[in-house]
């Protein structure tokens, strides 16, 4: 499969160190901010050489991936329809330093993952880039097969798509791990053992297996026996 | 190349034999600790702002004015007032006092912070910091210009003529923007072309090189004049590489679980903490060692002015006091004795 080319939604600290690793690793980049394209241009050009920059309609249509690198807080503001048939990378957090206190973001019974599907109901958004930190992100890509080379957990509900993702971790410098549905990849949120963790795969895997039994995984599974989410756009 | 190294507290309470400090006793240690590091030659002494137990950095002018009044020379700032839960007014207000208090030795580090509680405690929606912290930095600037400020906003009622006593020193403090690494935050201190203070608390320094390449592309296409960049970072510095590992270990460890338990990541192993001291942000080690890292800085991420944080809950008295004393009197010569060898060589 040829490269497709990589769009990401969000200028900030992690959309940057994304943009940089695609760019690294031959792909044609095109990034939008919050703002204007005006806005962004001199941060792109300086910290993302390489990359092109757009508005946020602009990059959903021209890229086949998007990646989501805004804060989650603010995404009722994705180009919805411009992002129709797209696969989407879904980077974001439920951050309340950034976002505020919001109990929509935070509620147990969904991953914010599925908020995201909920709002994009003909895209197809997996969960991934999210959990490590952005300057492990930015300091531990490595080839395929180098000794202690970092892993980044996956998850969504199509196999085809998961593949895709997988070939996009690996292509970028780190060794895929799928964890799980859209549903289950709250076990890679804030609040879970990786969330944070730059891990290698075997450690990934045994967080993903361990997930359950932790507190967090615990109040997950009441909350979600208790009075399931049963969905639908915000 | 001038080059200031300053410390950072936050008023951090803590330890001596095992017993924990009262607010009121960290209050006044600091006092004494900002006497200290100006007889060992420390250039600035800042505090921040936080609203947390252990910590007692809620009222920084109060604190600088005593620490001015018990000190001559040592310049007395911030790292980093909270701007956007702030009044600009009354942090005009506050500053100018202090500066005249102090006969200008007040300055300032601004931030949209990384601790948050001042935003429900002054009744702010954290949703807004962008917008509160945009608009009170440009008001902040206009009334730093000591002309009469006409203003009008969303985050404050509107000042018409006017003038605020006792008025800052002319042209303003020096003030400095506090970036964690936003670009768009590196952006905005160049459009006001004020100095960046980079706040480095993970990972390689190394990565922020290229904001700082971002700094000055920014102030060049602002028409601004090159600007000073700074790092602010946590640390100690013991008599051996050894004794500081474990000492600052020991406190940082059950601080760093704490926060990520608030936020929800991963808490530290020692062999992440390791490879901090080693090649990442923590500047925790002999004199030595701590003046090469910092001397490394100054090459790789062109910075003329260092800020260590040096203090960290439940830490003992005597190991602030060894830090202030090492890094004014060894780690800050050796600084300056490598930069001006490799100046010498250039």
């Amino acid at each position: 499969m040829p490269k497709p080319v990589i769009g990401i939604l969000g200028a900030g600290k992690v959309g940057t160190v994304l943009g940089r690793l695609f760019v690294a690793a031959g792909y044609r980049v095109i990034i939008a901010g919050s703002r204007e394209a005006s806005r962004i241009a001199l941060t792109v050009e300086v910290l993302v050489p390489g990359a092109e920059v757009g508005t946020s309609e602009e990059v959903a249509r021209k890229a086949e991936v998007v990646i989501l690198a805004l804060p989650l807080g603010k995404y009722l503001t994705i180009p919805r329809d411009a992002l129709r048939g797209k696969l989407v990378l879904d980077a974001m957090n439920y951050w309340w330093e950034i976002d505020g206190f919001r109990d929509d973001l935070s509620d147990p019974r969904v991953s914010t993952s599925e908020l995201v599907q909920a709002y994009l109901p003909e895209s197809r958004v997996l969960k991934a880039f999210n959990h490590m930190g952005y300057h492990d992100l930015d300091e531990g890509p490595r080839p395929a097969g180098a000794p202690g080379r970092k892993a980044l957990g996956i998850a969504g509900d199509d196999a085809a798509d998961l593949e895709t993702t997988a070939a996009l971790v690996d292509a970028v410098g780190f060794d895929p791990v799928t964890v799980g549905t859209l549903r289950d990849s709250i076990n890679l949120e804030p609040g879970s053992a990786l969330f944070g963790a730059n891990f290698e795969r075997q450690a990934v895997r045994d967080a993903v297996t361990a997930f359950p039994e932790t507190e967090r995984g615990l109040l997950v599974a009441a909350a979600r026996a208790d009075s399931p989410w049963v969905g639908g756009a915000a | 190349m001038s080059f200031e190294i300053g410390l950072n507290t936050f008023g951090d309470v803590p330890t001596e034999g095992g017993r924990t400090f009262s607010d009121a006793e960290t209050v006044r240690l600091l006092i004494e600790e900002a006497k200290l590091a100006e007889s060992a030659g420390i250039d600035v002494f800042s505090v921040g702002e936080h609203y947390r137990e252990g910590f007692v950095d809620s009222a920084g002018a109060v604190l600088l004015a005593g620490m001015a009044t018990a000190t001559e020379s040592i310049k007395l700032g911030t790292s980093v007032t909270v701007l956007s839960t702030n009044d600009p007014v009354r942090l005009y207000n506050e500053f100018s006092t202090l500066d005249a208090i102090s006969n200008g030795r007040a300055q300032l580090v601004l931030g949209r912070a990384s601790q948050t509680q001042s935003f429900p405690l002054f009744g702010y929606d954290l949703a807004d910091y962008e917008q509160l912290f945009e608009e009170k930095l440009e008001l902040f600037m206009q009334l730093q210009s000591g002309m009469p400020v006409t203003w009008s906003g969303t985050v404050r009622a509107p000042l018409v003529d006017q003038t605020l006593h006792p008025t800052m020193r002319a042209g303003g403090i020096p003030t400095w923007i506090g970036v964690g690494g936003s670009p768009n935050s590196v952006i905005r201190a160049a459009r006001y072309g004020l100095p960046l203070m980079l706040a480095i608390i993970g990972g390689e320094p190394q990565r922020f090189a290229g904001h700082v390449d971002l700094y000055y592309r920014a102030l060049e296409q602002f028409g601004m004049p090159r600007q000073p960049v700074g790092q602010h970072a946590l640390g100690l510095v013991a008599d051996t590489d050894e004794e500081a590992a474990d000492l600052w270990w020991e406190s940082w460890k059950p601080m760093v679980e704490q926060m990520g338990k608030e936020r929800g990541f991963y808490a530290p192993t020692r062999e992440r903490y390791d490879l901090e001291l080693a090649t990442g942000a923590l500047f925790v080690g002999s004199a030595d060692t701590v003046a090469q890292k910092i001397a490394r800085m100054t090459r790789e991420l062109r910075i003329s002015r260092f800020d260590l944080k040096y203090d960290v809950p439940g830490l003992p008295v005597g190991a602030r006091a060894r830090t202030i004393e090492l890094l004014g009197t060894e780690v800050a010569p050796r600084v300056r004795e490598i930069l001006a060898e490799e100046n010498v060589n250039a």
